[in-house]
């Protein structure tokens, strides 16, 4: 994606600003928002933007989706949008069809696993799926005898105990037992990565997300020190406050690099080979850095009033953080990249890293 | 829209087999011994000759004019030789310096007769180049320059002194900022100039100022009535802060701004094996996929270049975090090595390897612009100054 932003992302973002204004959604202190903005994304297609239009889908670039849930990030938006654009293309992969409304897909978290038993029935718990609790279906990886297979469960058929994320947005608990999907088929993606796609793919989606919010939280906060005078002039004129805004800026230009780098690797090479994970692995470890270091100085530079529920920095920073947490960690991803570069021993780093 | 814009950049197609021809160039190289990159004293004594080799290639201001002996090969493939030379050690001090900045400028703002005698000799590798900017009262200050130049008949008398100057004592040319007139009470950046100055030229000294990384690089540089002819003078008299912009952005933004210390990841590596402590796994995979977005920020900045935009700002914030990182890197490697068992020969390689990159690291964020100018650069960008 460049600077020409295609109709499609320019379409959710102003989709985006007219009906989950970060603003309005803190005065309201309700959930009333959810409601036209679910419609408006449906009636024009951005929630199925990932889904091939053969199944009812908008057939939409990969890189369009990734623009997608980058403004989704932008609006610091707490509905399962990325979720239902991740567990469409997930169906998409296995040739099933989505249902229509929104969605979410499971497992979220590396150490959860759900198997498929012989009847095509889903077993397993995965923690910490996101929105379980407001969506008709579930997209769910399971793997059985034959390898690992797309399901598409309905929520109603799982036992689900609530949770909640840092943010604030419902994380829960999901427990499987013996639940007969709606449909299922073997996952069609080949290749060596093929039980880690939700993985890969749903890491890719988050780093798009905070990149988006740390374009935000440095636009708020360069707005706020421009207008926030004190010691009789705006803050914005101390070097002090300058120079930590230029940090913030390096880091939004680090997680944007990243974010970006992962997203056209998946659409234009996938996810074989060395250089995916090194591509989604990267974008997940710096962008969660950048995510710590970036949310630090948004409130400092804000103060005291950034520290308030109805200031609404704190939307956009807890999801930063949150976000962090899904789809494998600093930790997980960082082991995964190490075992691959130490595999590969000391000659072996720089023809990987000058080959993307 | 973004206040901060990076594109997925990559290298096209041809740059790859540009790549693979320098790798076999360079494995030549240190097969006949020209350079080691696990010993740099080997290479420091061939510089001239490698960079005589390189210059054949073409490899030198190969994105310059044909007319003046260059290529007019893209940014992004220069960009792809300059980052194999680093990363393989090689000893390119010799005509790094001219290929990266002061080609550039000659090639801007010089005099046609100038660019005719000097540009054809830095691309066949026999000229070596040195920047004259800081002085004993001006650092970062670059418009507090009191060196003078003073005309008279047919050129200028240049007095004062220059420091920090690398490699002024082996250099043949200097591009060196003196004070032609006083600054003005609405431009305190008026009235300094940029000259081609020819090293051999008498009134010139050169005095060594060792660093603490061993390494002897740093001259005091002190003019007496050092004559300067006419056409000699880069660009317009008393407006060289007009110029200076343009140029920045190649020279912070280049892979040498993030894999200077590179040798400290390389030597970790080395020592951890293919199947380290699960800890060293981690520090490994994390550092890595720090200096793969670094990596990838740089091209990104190299893809604005070649389309003609001047990302300033985006180079700035390249060498901010690039530099803050390689100057890191040693430090999170000797936290990792800890870590490992090595037996006493191995220890004592490494720790040779890393005691170098822990000593160079402090002027990482000094050199070529400080941390703190450039996150003021990053700050006007961002509309607060």
């Amino acid at each position: 994606m460049s600077a020409s932003e295609t109709l499609v992302v320019e379409t959710a973002a102003r989709v985006l600003a007219d009906l989950a204004d970060p603003q309005t959604i803190v005065q309201r202190r309700d959930d009333a928002w959810k409601v036209p903005l679910w419609s408006s994304l449906q009636e024009i297609g951005l929630d199925l933007a990932w889904a091939s239009e053969t199944a009812g889908g908008a057939g939409a670039s990969l890189a369009d989706g990734f623009g997608i849930i980058r403004e989704a990030g932008r609006a610091a938006l707490a509905a399962p949008l990325a979720e239902t654009l991740l567990a469409a293309w997930l169906l998409d992969r296995a040739g099933l069809t989505a249902p229509g409304g929104p969605m979410t897909v499971a497992p979220v978290r590396p150490k959860d696993h759900l198997t498929l038993d012989k009847a095509g029935r889903v077993n397993g718990r995965a923690r910490m799926v996101p929105f379980a609790g407001d969506v008709e279906h579930l997209v769910v990886l399971a793997t059985g005898d034959d390898g690992p297979s797309v399901a598409l469960v309905r929520t109603a058929d799982c036992k689900l105990k609530p949770g909640k994320s840092l943010a604030g947005d419902a994380r829960d608990t999901v427990e499987f037992v013996s639940v007969l999907p709606v449909h299922r088929a073997r996952l069609q993606e080949s290749g060596t990565r093929e039980k880690d796609v939700l993985l890969l793919m749903g890491a890719a989606v988050r780093a798009q997300q905070i990149a988006g919010a740390l374009d935000r939280i440095l636009e708020l906060s360069v707005l706020y020190s421009q207008q926030r005078v004190a010691f009789e002039k705006p803050i914005s004129k101390f070097q002090a406050i300058q120079h930590s805004l230029a940090r913030l800026g390096g880091e939004v230009a680090a997680a944007a690099s990243a974010a970006a780098s992962a997203a056209d690797t998946v659409a234009n090479t996938g996810f074989d080979g060395d250089a995916a994970l090194l591509e989604i692995a990267a974008a997940k470890i710096r962008c969660s850095e950048a995510a710590e270091l970036g949310a630090g100085i948004a409130h400092q530079v804000h103060g005291a009033i950034g520290f308030t529920d109805e200031h609404i920095l704190h939307r956009f920073t807890l999801r930063l953080l949150s976000w962090r947490d899904e789809f494998g960690d600093e930790t997980f991803w960082s082991l995964k990249l190490g075992e691959e570069i130490t595999a590969r021993g000391p000659q072996g780093l720089w023809p990987l890293l000058a080959s993307r | 829209m973004s206040l901060i814009h990076f594109d997925a950049m990559r290298l096209p197609a041809h740059c790859q087999e540009l790549r693979k021809e320098v790798r076999a160039f360079l494995e030549g190289e240190i097969a006949a011994g020209t350079f080691d990159p696990e010993r740099p004293e080997v290479g420091e004594k061939n510089a001239d000759e490698f960079s005589r080799r390189v210059g054949a290639k073409g490899w030198i201001g190969m994105t310059w004019p044909k007319k003046y002996g260059g290529q007019e090969r893209s940014f992004l493939e220069r960009y792809v030789v300059t980052e194999e030379m680093r990363i393989a050690n090689a000893p390119v001090r010799r005509f790094f310096v001219a290929d990266r900045q002061s080609g550039p400028t000659l090639i801007r703002y010089a005099h046609e007769k100038t660019k005719r005698d000097v540009l054809p000799r830095i691309i066949r590798g026999e000229l070596f180049f040195c920047i004259g900017m800081s002085e004993p009262n001006s650092g970062s200050d670059l418009f507090a320059a009191s060196t003078k130049a003073t005309k008279t008949d047919g050129g200028w008398l240049i007095n004062g002194t220059k420091v920090w100057t690398s490699s002024a004592h082996i250099a043949d040319y200097m591009i060196g900022l003196f004070r032609t007139s006083g600054s003005t009470k609405e431009n305190r950046r008026h009235g300094l100039t940029s000259f081609l100055v020819d090293m051999k030229t008498p009134g010139i000294t050169c005095r060594p100022i060792g660093q603490m990384s061993g390494q002897r690089d740093f001259n005091e540089v002190v003019f007496q009535d050092a004559f300067i002819p006419d056409d000699h003078v880069i660009g317009e008299v008393d407006g060289a802060w007009k110029q200076a912009t343009s140029e920045l952005a190649y020279e912070r933004s280049g892979p040498e701004r993030f894999l200077e210390t590179y040798g400290a990841l390389l030597a970790l590596s080395n020592a951890a094996g293919s199947k380290p402590d699960v800890r060293v796994t981690v520090g490994i995979g994390r550092l890595v996929a720090q200096l793969h977005t670094l990596r990838r920020m740089s091209v990104s900045v190299a893809g604005m270049l070649e389309a003609g935009r001047e990302p300033v700002v985006e180079a700035a914030i390249v060498k901010d975090l690039g530099t803050v990182w390689e100057q890191g890197l040693p430090h999170r490697v000797r936290e990792l090595a800890s870590l490992l068992d090595l037996e006493d020969d191995e220890e004592d390689a490494f720790r040779n390897k890393l005691d170098f990159e822990l000593k160079i690291a402090p002027k990482l964020t000094i050199q070529g612009g400080t941390t703190e100018v450039l996150r003021g650069i990053i700050a006007r960008g961002l509309g607060l100054r």
